[in-house]
């Protein structure tokens, strides 16, 4: 980064003795893929600007097990959930926020039964919450009037009921919201979900997030919004398939917000 | 002599109503072959879920037409089945329209099980040309080839000839009363019809029936009414063969329904135990299990005993309407992959077990199996587990829970994951990634320009 941002450890915080508001799980793809590191940046950007005092786990983090367990692989997904609770109840974690839906659903849903037991927000979530208490400003700025369309991430729409945060924010952008015809709780999957953005599809006539980018670009978007690392990626591909990567930006809702306000 | 019409309704009813349940026990065996599950909790929001899901359509109507076109079926068959209730007394005891004592309320009860019929009628006929005229493309998937497609017509036929008997019936017996009320007919079996109920729709049948011989018209309500309450008796029974089980079952499935989020998988409390004993430091991994203990679970279902309960009441209660698979984002793309013939598939499967156990006295291995003898390993992997097919059922069948047991199986009991998968679990497992990289860069982004 150009300019240098503190991203504290919750061993340094618990060095100091102290407690953060909130953690922050930043993902395997958060961590690593060099997309959402750019959505990871974004958020990590708004959190400092609401002034939430947060920490990463850091090299203490590791993958919730969410693809293991999609693909059936219970005793790997169990063996990194358990090594994740113990860690986060070593700090005594208490409310965890994530730009992932993948990692929200699995920490929410499936560690409260191995022992693992927070309040899970999305970053979408948390966003808008700050948003409530009046910690975080959303204005339009440059997305004024932008059309966009908004790609509901299975894990956070049907699989957590959660359709309005991210589309709470975007309305605060003040863009011109087109939704696709398959969304909220009939939204398309972008491909990835289930393990599948690690192997190749099975065969068939299309590729899903084909048929998902076509649905999303015949919406005219500018920006296709979404709120996933995955289906980022997925898009992405799909808008480059299409030769619309100069006329068409996939982005994360966090990294609207950021861009919005210049950070 | 004059009791032989009574016997005959007596045996015929004993005879529907007995053939029913011998099979509903046939498949009540055949679901507790399953594993048994707690359902015991949420108990008020299960509540909910029948009244705003089943008795609702809440489901349904996410798509209007087809919905609010079930809803007339629907409230057609629950109401119309009051008059069935009049007709079995009149059947067992020789009396005819025994209710009519109601006055002004039987003559709206009649009006609206006559309008009900006729919407049912039209419901049904609309029903059959989306089927078979427009042919929306879920009706004609792969697996509804044969019988499936079959059975579905076969159902609008019985529920068509069902209407037009209920008001043959009416029309033919408003023209007796109009006759006997008019002295036009004065035999003494005619004097039963006795001037009761009103009749909005067979109103227009009836004038077709005029300056009928007094005798031919009492064979035709006679026949109408008879063959009304033996199709249904017949229709009742043909339900254990045919998709249309969902009549009955979709309350109890419903009840037992998904109440947790969609995104949560549940945790298989045998890997807990294992994965629990390897982490523990004081374990002692050459141990030999202790006497008499249970050998270990199978992970994941190969075949259909490995479900569970629920599992296997949502294949019954699956009546191929095809909402989930034309939701699926891997059937749209023209994958293999349908959530409908995975639920057919295991109710298949489970008829063919069932059928096994009736002739061997208990399951005689038959070197068949729900996994690759049904549904295929290309099938299951192409899942991309968006719960699309879970969200859309109108009566809460969870044909992912299948997909993911059944995976679980492939990788925890065979190892057979694509390879790719296996590359990706082993990053996980050595470097707690889904791709190879240390674990100690994981914060490295926060000092990359």
């Amino acid at each position: 980064m150009s300019e240098t941002i503190t991203v504290p450890t919750m061993a340094e915080y618990m060095a100091q003795g102290k407690q953060p508001e909130v953690l922050f799980w930043v993902g395997c793809a958060g961590s690593f893929d060099d997309r959402a590191k750019k959505i990871t940046k974004a958020f990590v950007k708004l959190l400092h600007n609401a002034k939430v005092d947060f920490a990463v786990l850091g090299t203490e983090e590791g993958c919730t097990g969410d693809p293991a367990k999609r693909a059936g692989n219970e005793f790997l997904f169990q063996m990194q959930a358990m090594m994740n609770i113990e860690v986060l109840n070593g700090y005594e974690i208490k409310k965890i926020v994530t730009a992932c839906p993948h990692c929200f659903n699995t920490l929410k849903n499936e560690y409260p039964g191995l022992g693992g037991n927070y309040e899970v927000m999305h970053h979408t979530q948390f966003l808008k919450s700050l948003l409530n208490e009046g910690r975080l400003k959303v204005e339009g700025g440059k997305f004024k009037g932008k059309r966009i369309t908004f790609h509901d991430p299975c894990y956070l729409g049907r699989a957590n009921n959660e359709y309005e945060a991210p589309r709470e924010l975007l309305e605060k952008l003040e863009v011109e919201l087109n939704e696709m015809k398959r969304c909220k709780s009939r939204g398309l999957c972008c491909g990835a979900g289930g393990a599948q953005m690690f192997k190749e599809p099975e065969p068939g006539a299309k590729d899903i997030n084909i048929e998902r980018t076509e649905e999303a670009l015949g919406t005219k978007p500018d920006i296709i919004a979404a709120g996933c690392p995955f289906c980022n990626t997925m898009l992405t591909d799909g808008v480059k398939n299409a030769e619309k990567e100069d006329s068409v930006a996939v982005m994360d809702v966090a990294e609207m917000i950021a861009s919005a306000q210049d950070l | 002599m004059q009791y032989i019409p009574n016997i005959l309704f007596l045996v015929a009813l004993a005879a529907g109503i007995g053939y029913f349940t011998i099979n509903i026990r046939k498949v009540i065996r055949n679901i507790k072959l399953g594993q048994e599950v707690d359902a015991s909790d949420h108990t008020k929001e299960r509540w909910g879920n029948v009244v705003r899901i089943a008795l609702g359509q809440s489901k349904m109507v996410v798509r209007p037409v087809a919905g609010l076109l079930h809803i007339v079926v629907y409230v057609g068959f629950i109401i119309i089945n009051i008059e069935v209730l009049e007709i079995i007394i009149d059947g067992l005891f020789g009396t005819h329209r025994i209710l009519a004592f109601l006055g002004p309320v039987y003559d709206f009860l009649i009006g609206s099980f006559e309008i009900l019929a006729l919407l049912v009628l039209l419901g049904v006929i609309f029903f059959w040309t989306r089927r078979n005229i427009q042919k929306i493309r879920r009706f004609w998937a792969n697996e509804m080839k044969g019988w499936p497609k079959n059975d579905a017509n076969y159902i609008l036929y019985f529920e068509m000839v069902l209407m037009v008997l209920f008001l043959t019936m009416n029309g033919a017996d408003l023209a007796l009363q109009q006759g006997v009320a008019s002295d036009a007919y004065t035999s003494e079996a005619a004097s039963h019809y006795i001037t009761a109920g009103s009749f909005p729709v067979s109103q227009y049948i009836a004038p077709l029936f005029e300056g009928m011989a007094e005798g031919t018209l009492i064979l035709i309500e006679r026949s109408a009414w008879w063959l009304h309450i033996l199709g249904i008796l017949i229709f009742l029974n043909y339900l254990y063969f045919s998709k249309h089980l969902h009549i009955i079952l979709a309350f109890p499935n419903v009840y037992y329904g998904r109440v947790r989020p969609q995104g949560q998988f549940k945790n298989l409390d045998s890997v807990t135990n294992e994965v629990k004993l390897m982490m523990d430091p004081t374990a002692d991994p050459y141990a030999a299990p202790a006497e008499g203990a249970e050998a270990p679970a199978k992970f994941g279902a190969s075949d259909v005993m490995d479900l569970n309960r629920i599992q296997l009441l949502n294949a019954y209660t699956c009546t191929e309407c095809g909402r989930c698979t034309s939701e699926c984002p891997a059937n749209q793309t023209g994958k293999k992959l349908s959530p409908r013939k995975i639920m057919m598939d295991t109710r298949d499967r489970l008829e063919e077990v069932g059928k096994n156990i009736e002739a061997n006295g208990t399951f005689k291995e038959d070197g068949k199996q729900l996994l690759d003898d049904y549904i295929t390993r290309e099938e299951l992997w192409a899942c991309t587990t968006c719960n699309a097919c879970v969200e859309a059922c109108p009566v809460s069948i969870d044909p992912l829970s299948i997909i993911m047991d059944m995976r679980q199986y492939l990788v925890m009991e065979q190892s057979a994951a694509p390879n790719e998968l296996n590359v990706t679990m082993s990053n996980i497992e050595n470097n707690s990634a889904p791709w190879p990289f240390n674990q100690m860069d994981r914060l490295n982004w926060k000092d990359e320009g």
